[in-house]
């Protein structure tokens, strides 16, 4: 019984530090004196590396889940005889949940792996070391543009995504299953308010963003500087992106639709 | 003493590195007709320092100094703490107890701001090179001009260009360091190390990997660097005949303290058996081959 309760408050303990160290390396990377003409290219430089590249995995995984979504959405719909609904239902499921969740989740795996992976090997190589011995401060230089890279990227990936999954619903609904084109995008329009569904999108594309690029340059950069330590630093960050994005998307809704 | 109050306050607002200090110090001769440079002999200045990592004690009452403008090596065997010490001298490490002098500074007690200024003055030698992956080898060794100084493209290209030619790598400059040999990388991480002029510089390991050719010219390499620029140099190294070759003082180091010093003569005649053994490479003697572990017949479970 006393183990258990030494393990438990050893685990409370470490969780506490685990926040404090996390919460002061982020306060260090944002709050710093703004060197704006140094970072801009370097921030480019990361958007192309951490968004751009990830443009391929979201316009497909879009594609794919608005004609799933249409698909599902007609059959039932037709059982009402509301076919002409469908519109509706796939802009509101991809602008409100889907879109920032999946692509979210998608980021995570693809892009926030990517970073924890490489700022752990510049870890294990010295390289972040060796920019400390020249009196350049990796925070600066390699962790903050990629951590503003993050932040700005996931937005703009989650709207791409929601409008590519518009298309693919289209792709099926109207195209190949038959509904009327002006009733789908006409009924879309209608039911979709931009303050309350796209706005609120995007803030919850934003919210994921700073938290998945926090988790993944954190754990890189604390990464053990070994082959194992990286490929847990990978998987960590993987797994707490994930249920960081499904925990506060509960939260983040609740907050938006009065619950709280 | 106002003039004296006036050189310490140019000198912190605008140094940066070696050579602008040695403007500033020209300047000041110049106007005020005297010398304000207080130097002490020794540039660095280690006392009682202890270190452990992970309960394990590393060093336990180290002494030892640096002389200014001079080759220092710092030898020992393996695991004996050398890099450690070389991580110490430039603060990425912090003692348990003692102190570091660091051009008459206490380097552990700095905050970030000063902790970097005094690493401008400062250049290490990696012993894996820890060159910068993602750029190539021009660019690697541009790195430190473009992050800390404001110099123009067309000078940085001719000092990256000369720093190449003197480790004789100016014709792998649009190279990628993937395709960079072992001995080559060094090189680089050698030219990298020395573009921002640095007071001290250290060398981790730098023979190791190295060619009998290359290491010759790296040889005579630190030490043309050394009296030419006017460096003082700390060498960790287990190459006993290079490094004593361009030493002026050897430190060897083993089980956590100093376990002799003196001219590379004086080393390499010291009788005590610890220096002796690791001199002469010798296997028998009061350094242990083995790691401390049970019975070999007992671990064969014969």
């Amino acid at each position: 019984m006393i183990l258990w309760i030494e393990n438990l408050g050893r685990i409370g303990l470490s969780f506490c530090q685990s926040v404090g160290v996390s919460g002061l390396f982020l306060s260090r990377t944002v709050f710093r004196k703004p060197r704006l003409i140094r970072l801009f290219p370097l921030v480019i430089e990361q958007i192309y590396a951490v968004g751009v590249l990830s443009m391929v995995i979201i316009v497909l995984s879009g594609l794919f889940i608005g004609m799933v979504l249409a698909l599902q959405g007609y059959n039932i719909l037709e059982r009402f005889g509301a076919v002409e609904q469908l519109g509706q239902l796939v802009a509101l499921s991809v602008v409100r949940e889907l879109g920032p969740v999946i692509g979210g989740l998608l980021f995570a795996g693809r892009a926030g792996s990517s970073l924890t992976a490489e700022i752990g090997l510049m870890q294990v190589t010295e390289q972040l070391t060796s920019m400390e011995m020249m009196a350049v401060d990796p925070l600066w230089r390699v962790i903050s543009p990629r951590f503003w890279a993050g932040v700005i990227s996931m937005p703009v990936l989650i709207a791409i995504f929601c409008m590519v999954a518009m298309f693919g619903s289209y792709l099926v609904g109207v195209e190949w299953l038959g509904v009327d084109a002006g009733q789908f995008w006409s009924n879309m329009q209608a039911s979709v308010n931009f303050r309350i569904d796209v706005v609120n999108g995007l803030i919850k594309g934003l919210v994921f963003g700073i938290v998945v690029t926090w988790i993944a340059v954190y754990q890189g950069y604390y990464a053990v500087p070994t082959a194992a330590g990286i490929g847990r630093a990978t998987t960590k960050t993987v797994v707490y992106g994930s249920l960081a994005i499904l925990g506060l998307d509960f939260i983040l809704t609740s907050v938006m639709l009065g619950g709280w | 003493m106002l003039p004296a109050i006036f050189y310490e306050i140019i000198k912190n607002f605008l140094y940066y590195n070696n050579l602008t200090l040695m403007i500033i110090d020209e300047v000041f001769k110049l106007i005020f007709g005297q010398d304000f440079i207080q130097m002490t002999d020794n540039f660095v200045e280690i006392s009682d320092l202890y270190f452990t990592r992970n309960d394990h004690w590393i060093f336990r009452d180290i002494s030892l100094c640096i002389p200014r403008g001079k080759i220092v090596a710092i030898m020992g065997p393996s695991g004996s703490g050398k890099t450690t010490l070389l991580r110490l001298i430039s603060a990425q490490l912090y003692p348990r107890r003692g102190q570091v002098l660091v051009n008459g500074t206490d380097i552990h007690s700095l905050n970030q701001t000063d902790l970097y200024k005094i690493r401008n003055s400062m250049g290490m030698l990696f012993q894996s090179g820890a060159l910068f992956t993602n750029i190539d080898v021009f660019e690697n060794v541009a790195f430190p001009l473009r992050e800390r100084t404001k110099l123009p493209e067309d000078i940085i290209r001719s000092v990256v260009l000369m720093q190449l030619e003197a480790v004789g790598l100016r014709g792998a400059r649009d190279l990628m360091p993937s395709e960079l040999s072992g001995g080559m990388a060094r090189r680089v991480a050698l030219a990298r190390a020395l573009v921002l002029n640095p007071q001290l510089m250290m060398y981790d390991e730098p023979f190791t990997g190295q060619d009998p050719i290359t290491m010759g010219v790296l040889v005579k390499l630190i030490r043309s660097l050394n009296d030419n620029l006017g460096l003082t140099s700390i060498i960790v190294s287990h190459d006993v005949a290079e490094t004593m070759s361009i030493a002026d003082y050897v430190y060897v180091i083993a089980d956590t303290r100093i376990i002799g010093e003196g001219t590379p003569e004086q080393v390499l005649n010291d009788k005590s058996p610890m220096v002796a053994q690791f001199i002469h490479g010798l296997a028998d003697g009061p350094v242990a081959f083995h790691y401390p572990a049970n019975k070999y017949q007992e671990d064969l479970q014969l």
